[in-house]
Order: structure tokens, then sequence, then C-alpha cells
């Protein structure tokens, strides 16, 4: 193997993965301390979201390959499901996330099971026309959805009697709590067999076939975790935002949700979160550019595929893969044989 | 009123076709769903807006927006998709390249024309006759015959020319086309301009028939081409010919028959139903797969 910097920056932040580890949640855990105004606060936690449905699209694009354009859809059944439970039926937040991720799971299951059969082509294109179809019903279903006016004053989460606002960083730290869980399943998922075949599909899906993958019922799978996901997430953004209409959930959020996975490299955890990061806060920075903002994102993800379609933080793990059963040494580097997707 | 909104339908099916065909010319020879397409649609519908407030008339308005359009196309392809096929990149950095090029058209014609709706001028003298109780526009027939005549134009050059023989060869197998001698990068070349020009053409069409253009309006009409597309049987002709009509009367029928709000989602219905029932499409082979 081939001692390169990255493979020494590797081994040096895998030996010293606890003391990293350690600094990141003492900082995550304490920055509502630190004196940022609201609006830095409100930021980190669009980050967080964008971060969450990133790491639900990756599942799908990043490891599966297949392109989804529809994930605003999903986000949209996510906030209202939960929006529309907690505000008719006073229902508790936890319920309204179960069931709000829930149904976004549904629904990728009954999309997913008849356009999966198909090349990734026709199932971007179908993703698509979901996403319109579902800000159609948003906009036509004006019992449950009020229409096109949209869900006014939905009401903030309570847990143990305390609702959860942006002034007692309520909101902050269920939102950590959130992206740490999905972040943990995703990383144990893509760890697991299941996550293997993901990979292997995602790599050629003929050959997955060959040995022996359901490659059907896999990327079915994939949808459905995809979906349920980005529900979640949904289900978070509704309260945090306090209003949602069908303007909420446009093409050009499914389009952003693409442009951070890719950004931040397809295939990876890691880079799901620089990925929300920078284009969460480049859109805030840069107000200057005003509509030429969208024709950065465009031009963006041109450049991306064209220079670095593996993205920002997507660069192949020099560390030898972990094989389960043998935790043997590499010779001089102290580097025992683990599991890792970040 | 059923036979109105059937002649209306008609009407705006076919020019559906016309952009279903460019759509499917370019997935047939590079197996790539050009996202980028319905942006250009709108690209070519602006660039005769331009040329109609420079007081050329509309006709050559549109005739200019064609040749720039088609020229667009080719720069698309030279730019952004060239590159990739040459590094021999994964099938999806091509797709995500498309979706790219149609937001950054998209959005310079905001920037350019405002994201609002601008009135585009009529582009014959308004008329028509009464047929049974039927009225039919001028600017009905206009767009009937017009992509009429482009597709039947459009037929002849890909089954009867030199060229058409290039690009069939290319969609049957690429690499027997290279080895046989054919130039490759013109024939993809002449497909993007061939795409871009009947796209444009559509575009000056339906803005003419709608009296209005705005920059979404490929985000708008978009997946409804998509749909006629896949109905017909991707990469084939006379299917995107009926793709597009059936989409076209499909619309104005949902919207009489279900009220106005169905009339967008009409056609995404349609393409869920084809691809659960038929996937390949009423007129596609099935594609097998290559190991």
């Amino acid at each position: 193997m081939k001692k390169d910097w990255l493979f020494l920056m590797e081994s040096m932040l895998f030996k010293h993965r606890l003391l990293i580890w350690g600094l990141v949640a003492a900082v995550v855990l304490t920055l509502p301390f630190w004196g940022l105004s609201l609006f830095v606060m409100r930021t980190i936690i669009m980050i967080g979201v964008f971060a969450m449905l990133a790491l639900g699209l990756n599942l799908l694009t990043g490891y599966t390959s297949q392109v989804s354009l529809g994930h605003a859809g999903f986000f949209a059944i996510g906030a209202y499901t939960s929006a529309v439970l907690m505000m008719r039926f006073d229902v508790h937040f936890l319920v309204g996330m179960l069931a709000g991720a829930a149904l976004a799971g549904l629904f990728g299951l009954v999309l997913g099971i008849p356009t999966l059969r198909l090349s990734g082509s026709y199932l971007t294109i179908v993703t698509m026309g979901f996403g319109e179809i579902i800000r159609l019903i948003i906009m036509t279903w004006t019992p449950v959805t009020n229409g096109t006016l949209g869900l006014m004053s939905i009401p903030r989460p309570r847990f143990f009697g305390t609702e959860l606002n942006l002034n007692n960083h309520g909101f902050y730290y269920l939102m950590v709590a959130l992206v740490f869980l999905v972040a943990l399943f995703c990383h144990h998922l893509l760890n697991s067999k299941v996550g293997r075949s993901f990979r292997a599909i995602g790599e050629d899906e003929v050959a997955a076939s060959m040995m022996g993958l359901q490659t059907t019922e896999l990327k079915v799978l994939a949808f459905v975790l995809s979906a349920f996901i980005t529900g979640v997430a949904g289900v978070f953004y509704a309260p945090l935002m306090g209003f949602i209409d069908h303007n909420t959930f446009t093409f050009d959020v499914s389009i952003l949700i693409l442009s951070i996975v890719i950004v931040g490299g397809m295939g990876t955890l890691r880079g799901m979160f620089l990925g929300s990061a920078i284009l969460i806060v480049f859109p805030e920075m840069s107000r200057f550019l005003m509509d030429w903002r969208f024709v950065v994102y465009g031009l963006l993800l041109i450049l991306m595929m064209r220079f670095r379609p593996n993205g920002l933080l997507g660069w192949q793990s020099r560390l030898p893969y972990p094989i389960r059963g043998k935790k043997k040494e590499v010779k001089g580097h102290g580097i025992s044989k683990r599991q890792r997707s970040f | 009123m059923f036979i109105q909104q059937l002649v209306n339908g008609l009407a705006l099916g076919m020019v559906y076709a016309l952009i279903a065909v460019g759509f499917s010319l370019v997935f047939g020879i590079l197996r790539l769903v050009n996202f980028s397409h319905a942006a250009i649609f709108a690209f070519g519908a602006h660039v005769a807006l331009f040329f109609i407030g420079l007081e050329v008339g509309p006709i050559p308005a549109i005739l200019i927006s064609m040749v720039l359009t088609g020229g667009v196309g080719i720069l698309i392809d030279k730019v952004a998709l060239a590159p990739l096929r040459k590094k021999k990149s994964i099938p999806i950095a091509g797709l995500i390249t498309t979706i790219g090029v149609s937001y950054i058209l998209q959005n310079i014609l905001t920037i350019v024309f405002g994201s609002g709706r601008v009135h585009f001028p009529a582009i014959i003298p308004p008329g028509g006759f009464d047929f049974l109780g039927t009225r039919i526009t001028s600017m009905q027939i206009l767009m009937f015959g017009v992509s009429l005549t482009l597709m039947l134009l459009l037929t002849y050059l890909v089954n009867h020319t030199k060229m058409g023989l290039a690009m069939r060869a290319m969609q049957q197998n690429p690499k027997a086309a290279r080895l046989m001698g054919i130039n490759v990068n013109s024939v993809i070349m002449f497909t993007f301009f061939l795409a871009g020009a009947t796209a444009s053409i559509a575009g000056g069409l339906i803005s003419g028939f709608y009296q209005m253009a705005y920059p979404a309006m490929g985000v708008s009409f978009g997946p409804k081409v998509f749909s006629a597309t896949v109905l017909g049987g991707i990469g084939s002709m006379p299917g995107a010919f009926v793709g597009g009509i059936l989409i076209g009367v499909i619309e104005v029928m949902a919207a009489m028959f279900l009220g106005s709000a169905y009339r967008d989602g009409a056609a995404f219905v349609v393409l869920i139903l084809v691809l659960i029932l038929r996937p390949q499409g009423l007129f596609g082979r099935k594609l097998a797969l290559k190991v």
C-alpha cells in the first residue's frame, strides 16, 4: 500500500479518534453557551436539518447510485403529516414524528416498487413527477392541508412540560439528537450486510445481481429508508418554521439536497455535514449575488461532476478494509482493523 | 364542447410531440436523459421573444432563435457533456450535469427577463373558422401544421439520409458505429443541434399559443414532455409522436372532467401508470441488459 499523505492523515485521525470525537462532542454540546446570536443558531439548526436530508438522500444516491429529484415530496409528507396530527389531534411530537416518517417511508415503498425495476434515469423522472404530485395534492386537498394558504402556527414540540424553542435552545438540542441518531443509524447500516449490498449495487448493479443480491428488493429498501429519514427531517422542520405551505417544498429544495450530497461527497457521511454547511451558509453570505446564486448552484453541480465527482470530502479511504473477526495490527501504524464509514 | 377540447388537445399534443422527439433523439444516441431539454425549450422561447422585441417580426425571430438555440445545444454538449464522455464517467454524472445546465439556463433567463410572465405577441393574426360548431383558431392550425411538417421531415432525415443512418447505427451500437468509420462527434453535435432547434420552435409555438413566456416554463412543460416520451417509448420517433398527442389530449380532458387543478397532474399519473404497466412504452423495445 502506498503510504501517502492521505494515509498518514487518516491514520492520525484514527489513532486520536477518541480525542477528536470528544472535542466534537464538547463543541456541539456547549455551542449554545458561546453567546452566538439567534440568527447564527438558527442557521446552524438549518445546517443540521439539511445534513439530515442529505444523509437520507445519500443512502440512495451516494451508495446505491439512484438519483432522486423528488425528496422535497418526502420532506413535505413528513412535515405535513406531523403538523396536521399535532394541530388537529393534539398528539405528542414524537408520535407525530413516527407517523410522519412512517408515512414518508410508505410512500417511498409505493413509489419504489414499480419504478425501481427500471433503469436509473426513469427513476429520476418519476421522482421528479412525484415531488410535483405531492405539491399538487397539498394545493388541492384543502380540508386537510389548508390548500395554498398553508398551515400556520404549528405547535412547538413539548417535552416534560417544557416547550422547545429557539430561545431555550430546545430546537438546537433536538436537532443534535436527531442528527446524531440518523448518522449513527446510517453508520451502522452501511457497515452491515445490507449496507455493503447497497454499495455493491451502486458500483455495478449487474455484478451485484450476479453475486446473488436481490437488487430490486435492496433498491426498494434503500428508497424506503431514504424516504423515512427525509420524513424525520420534515417533521422537525415544520415546527421550526412554524409555517409551511406548498412553496416550502419546491423542486429547488430537491436540487439543494442533491447538491449537498454531491458537493460534500457522494457515498460518505462526513461529506454531508460539510456540504450542508457550505450550501446553507453560502446563500446567507452571498445576498449580494441575488439571482446569480442559483446559477452558481448549477455551475457547482457541473464543475463537481467534471473535476471532482467524488465531492470535496469524497476520497477513497486508504486504511485497510475492516474484515470482521480478524483484528490484526497493520504493521508500523498501530491501527486495528475496525469498522468505519466516516 | 368535447370535440372543441379534443381539437385543443391535438394542437397542444402535436407541439409536445415535437419537444419529445428532440429528447428522444438524444436519449437514443447517448443513453442520456437530458434534463436540460426543457430548459432549452424555455430558452428558445425567450430568444424568440428577445428578437421579436427588436421588431424583426415573429417568424424570422423564431427562425433566428432556432439557429441560436441549436447552437446552445451544441455548446452544452461540448462544454459540459463531451468531457464526461471522454473521461468515461459514471452515468449519473451526465444526468446530474444536465440538471445543473437546466438550472443555469432557467436562472439566467430569470435574471435577464425577470421571473414573471411576459407577454408574447401573437405569431400570426388571430382568426380561424368554425367547423360543425367547433372553433379552430389559426394558431392551432399553425401549431399542428408546423409540428407535423417538422416531425415528417425528421422522420425522413432519420430514415433516408446518410446522417440518419449514422444516427441509427449509433443508437444500436456506438462502438461498432465508430469502428465503421462514423464520425461519432459530428453525429452527436448534429443531434444536439436538432434537439435544440426543434425545442426552440416548440417554445415559440407554445408561447405564441398562450401569448406569454416565463423562465419556469421549462419546469411546467418538462414533465409533460417526459411523460409523452416515456408513454411512447423512450428513443422511438413514432413513440414520441403518439405519446405527445396522447398527453396533450389527456391533459385537456383531465382539465375538462376533473377541474383545471388536475391539468398538470394528469401527465404524472399517466407517467406512473405507464411505468407500472408497460415500462418500455407503447413503441419501445425492451432494452436488453448488456454485461
